[in-house]
């Protein structure tokens, strides 16, 4: 049998009906799809070369729910069984009662005590059913309704980019401006401090991140970037 | 009298000048520009979003909804404005050419609102429409089997053309007009409409003048799509 031919490189950005690589040997991942014996890009973004899976990572679009994720959400409607969240995602998250609290809420009564419409809530995804029903949490450590501050959005795929390997951009970002910051993976971003001037500082530096997510040695650049700046 | 010379002194197999850009409108979740000649397009998309009133809404797949509109500035005797027969009939081609691009089984229960505006009118403005919502989908990170492209065709005096210009459309022997859309790598149809009388053998010809300016367009659209995001 011919050995299947390999059309793009790994981090090469294309474009939906691209075709990334000819013959069976190659396995379409998220992303992609096949086409006879051709593998094709489904949507824009990078792409990411796993043996001989290919896989697409977006760069646009709406943020996309997943399981285990921390995110960042606003309550938009109340009804019996719990509450109904903004996400930012295509459809609303759901909280329900004896997800929401740690306290014992009884039967039938006024759920605005707790959480109310407009209330930004910091929760966990627990379950994703075919990226449409979404069940959140909010027992867990972290996770608490936040009053005050600012968010900011920034998109997904830039999330990782924000946080850097193992907390250190962010822990950066906290330590040289002294704002609270919540990171959603949703792309929300939220920021507390001390007055505007070090909340302003946080949000340049944070869309400074978005804007400069591919440029190697990034971390060294915001370091400059905030010394430079004297608060 | 025979068409001899275009009015631009274009061949007749040469389309007008083209420009694409990706991403113009900040709030919405993707947008494109699309010009060609005289003729700007500018298209939004926002969602997929969840669906209301809910008796439109399908739970099996998602449901695309494309509004077409000229601004009262864009054509020379001032435009009332809002949708009108015209429009109308526009959008709802509009919306049957993109359909079959788009892979929307994911997104049960949503729309995906597109919005074209043409800015400047000078013939041609459902061809450059379709191309500028197109690339706006993509920009959306939609999940796509390809891109479409449009362009027109058609028969000024005895000569078939391609891309009409409003003068060449309003020549004094009489023109057609056949627009076209393709959905490309595929190089299938997805938009064919005819005004005006052609006989079958220049029909042929139009349309083979037409695949190759499509491509063409598609060149286009793919550079403008990666240039977004190359740095």
């Amino acid at each position: 049998m011919k050995m299947g031919k390999l059309i793009v490189k790994d981090k090469d950005i294309v474009v939906p009906g691209e075709e990334l690589a000819e013959g069976m040997d190659y396995l379409p991942a998220e992303g992609a799809f096949r086409k006879d014996d051709k593998v094709i890009a489904s949507y824009l973004g990078l792409v990411n070369i796993n043996g001989r899976l290919i896989k697409i990572i977006p760069l646009s679009g709406r943020y996309v729910a997943k399981k285990g994720d921390t995110i960042i959400g606003e309550i938009t409607d109340i009804n019996f069984g719990g509450w109904q969240v903004d996400v930012g995602s295509s459809y609303n998250a759901n909280l329900s009662i004896k997800d929401a609290t740690s306290d014992f809420i009884n039967k039938g009564s006024d759920l605005t005590q707790y959480y109310t419409f407009g209330d930004t809530i910091v929760a966990n995804i627990t379950n994703v059913i075919r990226n449409k029903i979404v069940d959140l949490t909010m027992r867990g450590p972290g996770l608490k309704k936040i009053p005050g501050g600012r968010i900011i959005s920034i998109k997904p795929s830039k999330v990782p980019r924000v946080i850097g390997k193992q907390g250190t951009m962010i822990s950066m970002i906290k330590e040289k401006t002294g704002c609270k910051i919540i990171v959603g993976q949703n792309g929300r971003v939220w920021i507390s401090g001390d007055g505007p001037k070090q909340e302003k500082l946080a949000f340049d530096v944070i869309k400074l991140i978005e804007e400069n997510a591919h440029v190697d040695g990034l971390t060294d650049k915001v370091k400059k970037y905030l010394e430079d700046i004297k608060l | 009298m025979t068409y001899t010379k275009r009015v631009d002194n274009r061949k007749f197999d040469e389309p007008r000048k083209m420009e694409a850009k990706v991403g113009v409108i900040d709030r919405a979740d993707g947008s494109a520009m699309f010009k060609i000649g005289d003729t700007i397009a500018v298209a939004a998309v926002y969602g997929p979003r969840e669906l209301y009133p809910r008796f439109l809404q399908d739970s099996e797949k998602g449901i695309l909804k494309c509004t077409y509109d000229m601004l009262s500035f864009s054509v020379p005797e001032r435009k009332r404005p809002g949708p009108n027969r015209r429009s109308v009939e526009i959008s709802l081609v509009t919306e049957k050419a993109l359909l079959p691009a788009l892979d929307l089984k994911n997104y049960a229960n949503t729309v995906i609102d597109v919005f074209i505006e043409i800015i400047q009118a000078n013939a041609g403005t459902r061809c450059a429409g379709i191309c500028a919502a197109s690339l706006a989908l993509a920009d959306a990170g939609l999940p796509m089997k390809g891109l479409v492209s449009a362009i027109s065709v058609g028969k000024v005096g005895d000569k078939v053309v391609v891309d009409l210009n409003k003068e060449e459309e309003d020549y004094e022997d009489g023109s057609t007009d056949i627009p076209i859309a393709m959905l490309l790598p595929d190089e299938k149809i997805t938009l064919l409409q005819l005004d005006g009388n052609i006989k079958k053998e220049e029909f042929l010809k139009a349309l083979e003048y037409g695949k190759k300016t499509c491509s063409e367009i598609y060149n286009v659209q793919v550079k403008a799509l990666k240039d977004k995001y190359k740095k």
